[in-house]
């Protein structure tokens, strides 16, 4: 268990192994900063977890290393190359290297299971279409969704769309797949199906994989490294074991799911006894 | 209004049409490399335009009745029934075709464009091809832009089409006019400018009517209130700037 002020100083990506670093990162939304001073790093060939409460900008920092947001401070450098200094047609190249999975899926509705999974390669490459079907219906059947191939995304629950926007993210060949929330809302079955695919992506495909969640017992199961943000900045990285075993109070608090404690249960507002003996409208 | 409050408004206002035209300057980027791409701008051009072309139909139809009845009636005031066919031809070519294929396109087509697009934006799918490279602008927005500005002229082309016929059933068939007169003083009367005329206003309006329910959908807020605000938005600027549009074009025209 490392706490954030014992985070390594020397830069990891110095080694080489690192294809995410994230160096003292600052960014805020009007005047509320999310951000400040975020160190993080992803190292290759491994599952990376970054958890921590709603609210403290797990999704954010997706964005920013796929280049969508940009930090007012800092930087990222995904795959040896600093976003933020990077224009359009560099930052377009490096998501080529990378993968996503949509907290909802995010697939193209107009199009089938098929044509989703294809809509890369079409886009991308000039590949022949017997080419293209046989990549397709290979990444689906990695899923388990072969049989899917002609429905329409309306016709899927959520955990097969979530499981055809898998295939889709990794029909490219990526080296990284960053998985937003890919927990949220599934059944038993859909939840152990997603978690047995990223560990299998991760082993079988050598995919480096950041996997944003909160949902601590399952990613304990998978992740190679984690972090705990809060407040804007890492408070705790290790192994998940590491954080399991965590004394400090937010670490603890996250990783038992206590309801109140140093992350508040009460939203800050005035005295409760004198609210209630106000008469008046508040 | 205070002086503020005035002051707020108009900024806004410039700041919106600031960014509705810097829009369009991307727009404009990416529609080249969108032409490559026909199939697309196809299917656009038959949801805009085919889906549209039983409401531009009956409402040609319906306007150009009124016209007729109306026309007659003004016109058999002076004893010149007969200029019917002019008038109404006039009419439909130059003002009632663009302008009122304009409105029904922005209240038809413009609201689907805007919703799908705002929907595609709430649910991801925008952000999704982004991460996966692919520049939603050429792949969701020129496409649909150029179909609009393609199939805007056609519908009112149909608009006013129908509408001539309706004049001349309620005319000619109702009225009495003179089938030869009403068609003879028409094709006499008429001229190729008037068309020009026609054809350069729908083609404004498409193109106006298109940017506004593209980019609107594009910005919109990706929620369901945002993307109701935005499809309102669709067809009140949409129907604002057509009416006011028309009379620039009309004025530089006379």
């Amino acid at each position: 268990m490392t706490e954030a002020d014992s985070l390594p100083t020397t830069s990891p990506a110095a080694s080489g192994d690192v294809v995410v670093d994230v160096r003292d990162v600052h960014y805020g939304v009007e005047q509320r900063a999310i951000f400040s001073g975020l160190n993080l790093q992803v190292r290759r060939g491994r599952i990376t977890a970054v958890m921590g409460p709603s609210g403290t900008g797990k999704t954010t920092l997706l964005r920013l290393i796929t280049g969508q947001i940009h930090a007012s401070r800092g930087q990222v450098i995904v795959l040896g190359r600093d976003v933020a200094h990077s224009g359009s047609a560099e930052i377009y190249a490096l998501r080529k290297r990378m993968g996503m999975l949509f907290q909802n899926g995010a697939l193209l509705t107009d199009l089938s299971v098929f044509e989703n999974v294809a809509f890369p390669v079409r886009e991308h490459t000039d590949l022949p279409e017997p080419l293209i079907r046989r990549l397709v219906l290979t990444k689906l059947q990695s899923v388990g969704l072969r049989g899917a191939a002609e429905l329409m995304p309306s016709e899927l629950s959520g955990g097969m769309a979530r499981r055809v926007s898998l295939a889709r993210a990794i029909v490219m060949d990526p080296e990284i797949l960053i998985y937003d929330e890919p927990f949220v809302g599934l059944d038993p079955i859909s939840l152990g199906v997603i978690l047995r695919l990223i560990k299998q992506m991760n082993e079988a495909l050598g995919i480096t994989s950041v996997v944003v969640s909160h949902d601590v017992h399952e990613l304990s199961t998978i992740a190679h490294d984690s972090y705990l943000l809060s407040g804007g900045s890492v408070v705790a990285s290790g192994s998940p074991q590491e954080l399991a075993r965590s004394d400090s109070g937010v670490v603890h608090q996250f990783m038992t799911g206590a309801a109140d404690g140093p992350v508040k249960f009460h939203y800050p507002a005035a005295d409760y006894a004198q609210q209630l003996l106000v008469t008046e409208d508040p | 209004m205070s002086q503020a409050g005035r002051d707020g408004f108009l900024l806004q206002g410039i700041r919106r049409m600031g960014a509705v035209v810097l829009f369009l300057f991307r727009l404009s980027r990416q529609c080249v490399p969108a032409l490559a791409r026909p199939r697309l701008i196809v299917l656009q051009v038959y949801n805009a335009g085919a889906r549209s072309l039983i409401i531009i139909m009956l409402s040609g139809l319906f306007v150009g009745m009124v016209l007729g009845l109306q026309g007659f009636d003004l016109l058999q005031r002076f004893g010149s029934e007969e200029a019917l066919g002019t008038a109404a031809a006039l009419g439909l070519l130059k003002e009632l075709g663009p302008v009122v294929t304009a409105l029904l396109f922005a209240g038809r087509a413009g609201t689907a464009l805007t919703s799908e697009i705002g929907l595609m934006r709430a649910t991801d799918q925008l952000t999704a091809m982004e991460v996966m490279a692919v520049d939603p602008l050429r792949y969701v927005a020129a496409p649909r832009f150029l179909g609009g500005v393609i199939a805007m002229p056609l519908l009112a082309a149909v608009f006013s089409l129908i509408g001539l016929f309706g004049a001349q059933l309620i005319g000619v068939q109702l009225m009495g006019v003179d089938k030869g007169a009403f068609w003879s003083q028409m094709q006499g009367s008429v001229e190729l400018r008037d068309v020009n005329e026609g054809i350069v206003k729908s083609f404004v309006f498409g193109i106006t009517c298109s940017l506004i329910a593209v980019h609107e959908g594009y910005n919109a807020e990706p929620t369901a209130a945002g993307v109701g605000l935005a499809t309102t938005r669709t067809v009140v600027a949409s129907s604002v700037l057509t009416l006011l549009l028309d009379y620039v074009l009309t004025a530089e025209f006379l």
